[in-house]
C-alpha cells in the first residue's frame, strides 16, 4: 500500500484545507495538490490495490491498468491548468468543490469494483452542481436543480443497473460486460450514456455549463462526459449501437452549434459533437478505434477548457455571453484570441495541432472498418467543428461588428492558464509520440502522410470558403433553441398545474364528503380517545413535546435556506463519506 | 507580434490583402491535393483528387442550411420561452 498513493485521496483530503488557508500560501496550495496528483499518477504502477469485502461481495477501490492510466494523466494535468484558471477567486466553496469533483472522477477512473464507482459517480454530480449553483442568479440556480434532478435520475439508473447486474452475475467487480446485455447492464449503459450527454439524453450539459460560473464551467467541460467515455470504454467496447449513437451525436451538436446565440452554449454542444467521436470509437471497438476514442479524449480535455477559458475570459471581462451583443474586441484583447484560436485549430484538427493526431485515428479506424457512412459523417462533422468553434463564433465574438466595448486582457493568471493548455495542444500535435505511448493498445498509425495533410486542409479551408459566402446565413439571432430538456421544462409545468386543478378540486370534493359523513364519527371517537388521554398518556406526551420543541428551534436556525449551504453541506458530508469509506476499507 | 498578427484579421485596411491570401491558400490546397502521392485509398472518392475541397465546401452549405431550416422550423424559440 506505501506504494500507491490514490490521487482522488490527494484531492479529496486536499480539499479539507483550503478554507482555513488564506492569501499566497492558499494559492501555492491550490497549486500544489495537483502537481503533487500529477506526480502520483506518473509514479503509479499497473496493478489491484484496496482489496475488501463487503455484504459477501468482493470490492476493489483501485484497478490501475494503462487505460485508467491515460484519464488520470489528463485529469490531474487539467485540475492544475483550471486551478491556476480560477486562482483569483477569493472564495474557497469553488475551490474545494472543484477538488471535490476532480477527486470523485479520479475514483470512478480507478474504481474496480461497481459501489466504489456508485459512489465517486454520485459525489461528481454534487460537486459539479455546486460549480452552477455558485453563479448565484436565479437562471442559474434553476439550472443547477435541474442539472442536479438529470444526474440524480441517471444514478438511481446506474444503482438499479449495478443490483441487477450483481445479482444476475454474482459479482460486482467492474469490467468489460460480457456476452449477451442483461436488464442490469442496459440500465448500466444508459446512466453511462446519460453522463456522456448521448442524444436524446444531452440536454442536462447544454442547458446547466453555460449557467455555471466562468471558473466552474472549464473544469465540468474536462470532467463528466470524459468519465463517462472511460466508463463506456471500459465496459461496453465493440457495442453496435455506440457506433450509431456517437456519429448521430457529433452531426447532433454542430447543427445545434449553427443556432446557438450563447457563447458557451454553442461550445458546450460542441462537447456533444466531440464526445460523439469518442462514443463511436468505443462502438468500433477495434484496438485503433478505441486508441483513437481514448487519445481524442485527452486532446479534447485541453482544447476544450481552453476554448472555455478563452470564453469565459470573455464574460469575465465584458459580463456579456451573448453573440449578438459581443464583437470587435480583437483589438483589447489579442493575447485572448491568439489562445482561443490555438484551441479552435486543435478541435478542428489542424495539422500540426492536436486534434489533428487524434481525431482522424476514429475516422480512419472507421475506415479500416468499412464503415463508409460512418467515416463520411464524421468528416462531415468535422467541417461544422471548425464552421463553429473556429470561424463563427471568433467572428462574432472577437472581430465582426464592433460593439465599442470597454475591455482589457483577463487577469494574468487566466492567461497563464490558457497558456498551458495552448503549449499542450501544439505539443501534442506536432510530437504525438508520447501520448501515443500512453494509449491502451500499440499504435499502428501515421497522422503526417502527405494525403492526409492534403485531405484535412481541403475540408477545413473549403469550409472556411463557404463560411466567407454564407457569412449572412449564420448570423446570431436573438433565441434558444429546443432540445430535449423541454421534456422536463414544460412537462414539470403541466405537472405542477394537472397538480394544482384536478387534483386539488378532487381533493376538495373528497375532504367534502369526510365533513359530512366521516367527522361526527370522528368526533364521538375523539371524544372517547380525549378522556383516555387526559388520563394517562398526558404526562408522557407533555415531556416528549417540550424536547421536540427546543430541539425545533435549534433545528431552526440551522435552516439558512441559502441554496449553496445546503450544496456545501451535502459536498461536506460526501467528503467524510468518502474518508470514512477510504479509512474503513484501507 | 501577436498583436500584429490579430490585427492583420481584424483591421479593415487589410481586407484586400487578406482575401488574396485566402484565395491563394485555396488553390496551393486543391493543387497540393493533385501532387500528393495516394498508395493506400479505403474508399473510391479517396482516389479523387479535390474531393476533401468538394465536401469540405458541401457539407459546409449542407450544415448551415439544414440547421437553419429546422431552427425555423420550430427549434428556435424567442429567449423567454420558459420563463
Amino acid at each position: 500500500m506505501i506504494d500507491f498513493v490514490h490521487p482522488a485521496l490527494i484531492f479529496i483530503v486536499g480539499a479539507l484545507a483550503i478554507p482555513f488557508l488564506g492569501g499566497p500560501v492558499r494559492k501555492a496550495y491550490l497549486v500544489t495538490i495537483p502537481v503533487l496528483a500529477i506526480l502520483a499518477v506518473l509514479a503509479i504502477e499497473p496493478g489491484s490495490y484496496g482489496e475488501a469485502r463487503f455484504i459477501g461481495q468482493g470490492l476493489l477501490l483501485a484497478k490501475v491498468d494503462k487505460l485508467s492510466i491515460v484519464f488520470a494523466t489528463v485529469f490531474t494535468i487539467m485540475a492544475l491548468i483550471g486551478m491556476v484558471y480560477a486562482l483569483h477567486l477569493s472564495s474557497a466553496g469553488q475551490h474545494v468543490a472543484a477538488f471535490v469533483y476532480v477527486g470523485c472522477a479520479l475514483g470512478v477512473v480507478f474504481a474496480g469494483d461497481y459501489l466504489t464507482l456508485y459512489l465517486f459517480w454520485e459525489g461528481m454530480a454534487f460537486a459539479s452542481a455546486y460549480l452552477v449553483f455558485a453563479e448565484r442568479g436565479r437562471p442559474a440556480i434553476r439550472a443547477g436543480f435541474r442539472y442536479l434532478m438529470v444526474h440524480i435520475a441517471g444514478g438511481l439508473a446506474l444503482l438499479g443497473g449495478i443490483v441487477l447486474h450483481a445479482s444476475a452475475t454474482g459479482s460486482l467487480l467492474f469490467g468489460p460486460i460480457e456476452g449477451e446485455i442483461g436488464s442490469g447492464a442496459y440500465l448500466i449503459l444508459v446512466a453511462f450514456l446519460l453522463n456522456a450527454a448521448v442524444p436524446p439524453l444531452n440536454a442536462w450539459l447544454t442547458d446547466a455549463y453555460p449557467e455555471a460560473t466562468v471558473t466552474g464551467a472549464v473544469f465540468m467541460s474536462a470532467f463528466t462526459t470524459k468519465t463517462a467515455v472511460y466508463v463506456l470504454a471500459r465496459a461496453f467496447p465493440g457495442t453496435e449501437l455506440l457506433v450509431w449513437l456517437g456519429t448521430a451525436m457529433a452531426l447532433y451538436g454542430v447543427i445545434y452549434a449553427v443556432l446557438e446565440n450563447d457563447c458557451r452554449r454553442l461550445l458546450a454542444y460542441h462537447i456533444v459533437s466531440q464526445v460523439g467521436y469518442m462514443v463511436a470509437g468505443i462502438g468500433i471497438g477495434t484496438e485503433m478505434a478505441v486508441n483513437g476514442s481514448t487519445s481524442h479524449a485527452f486532446a479534447h480535455i485541453l482544447y476544450k477548457a481552453l476554448l472555455f477559458m478563452g470564453a469565459g475570459a470573455v464574460i469575465y471581462v465584458t459580463g456579456r455571453r451573448k453573440l449578438t451583443e459581443l464583437g470587435g474586441l480583437y483589438r483589447t484583447m489579442p493575447l485572448t484570441v491568439a489562445l482561443y484560436m490555438v484551441g479552435a485549430f486543435a478541435i478542428s484538427a489542424f495539422p500540426f495541432f492536436s486534434g489533428f493526431v487524434t481525431k482522424s485515428m476514429v475516422v480512419a479506424a472507421a475506415g479500416e472498418d468499412h464503415r463508409a457512412l460512418v467515416a463520411l459523417a464524421l468528416t462531415m462533422a468535422s467541417s461544422g467543428t471548425f464552421l463553429h468553434t473556429g470561424l463563427k463564433l471568433p467572428y462574432y465574438m472577437f472581430f465582426g461588428t464592433d460593439r465599442k466595448l470597454e475591455a482589457r486582457e483577463p487577469p494574468g493568471n487566466m492567461l497563464v492558464a490558457m497558456g498551458m493548455a495552448a503549449a499542450l495542444c501544439i505539443a501534442i500535435g506536432l510530437f504525438p509520440g508520447p501520448l501515443y505511448a500512453l494509449l491502451p493498445h500499440p499504435v499502428d498509425f501515421e497522422p503526417y502522410t502527405g494525403a492526409h495533410i492534403t485531405e484535412s486542409l481541403g475540408i477545413l479551408m473549403f469550409t472556411a470558403l463557404g463560411f466567407v459566402v454564407f457569412l449572412k446565413a449564420l448570423d446570431p439571432e436573438n433565441t434558444i433553441s429546443i432540445d430535449t430538456d423541454w421534456f422536463y421544462r414544460k412537462g414539470a409545468r403541466w405537472f405542477m398545474w394537472f397538480a394544482e386543478r384536478p387534483v386539488a378540486r378532487y381533493e376538495k370534493a373528497v375532504s367534502g364528503v369526510s365533513e359530512t359523513a366521516v367527522l361526527p364519527f370522528l368526533h364521538g371517537s375523539a371524544r372517547a380517545g380525549l378522556r383516555l388521554d387526559l388520563h394517562g398518556v398526558d404526562g408522557v406526551v407533555n415531556g416528549v413535546a417540550r424536547s421536540i420543541l427546543e430541539g425545533g428551534g435549534v433545528l431552526r436556525r440551522l435552516q439558512t435556506g441559502v441554496v449553496t449551504h445546503y450544496v456545501l453541506a451535502m459536498i461536506a458530508g460526501l467528503i467524510a463519506a468518502i474518508v470514512v469509506f477510504a479509512v474503513v476499507w484501507r | 507580434m501577436i498583436k500584429r498578427i490579430v490585427d492583420f484579421f481584424g483591421d479593415d485596411e487589410y481586407q484586400q490583402q487578406r482575401r488574396r491570401l485566402f484565395y491563394v491558400v485555396l488553390v496551393l490546397i486543391v493543387a497540393a491535393d493533385f501532387l500528393v502521392p495516394r498508395e493506400h485509398a479505403e474508399f473510391p472518392w479517396d482516389r479523387l483528387p479535390g474531393w476533401p475541397a468538394a465536401y469540405g465546401f458541401g457539407s459546409c452549405v449542407l450544415l448551415i442550411f439544414v440547421s437553419k431550416f429546422l431552427g425555423h422550423r420550430g427549434l428556435m424559440r424567442r429567449e423567454d420561452y420558459y420563463d
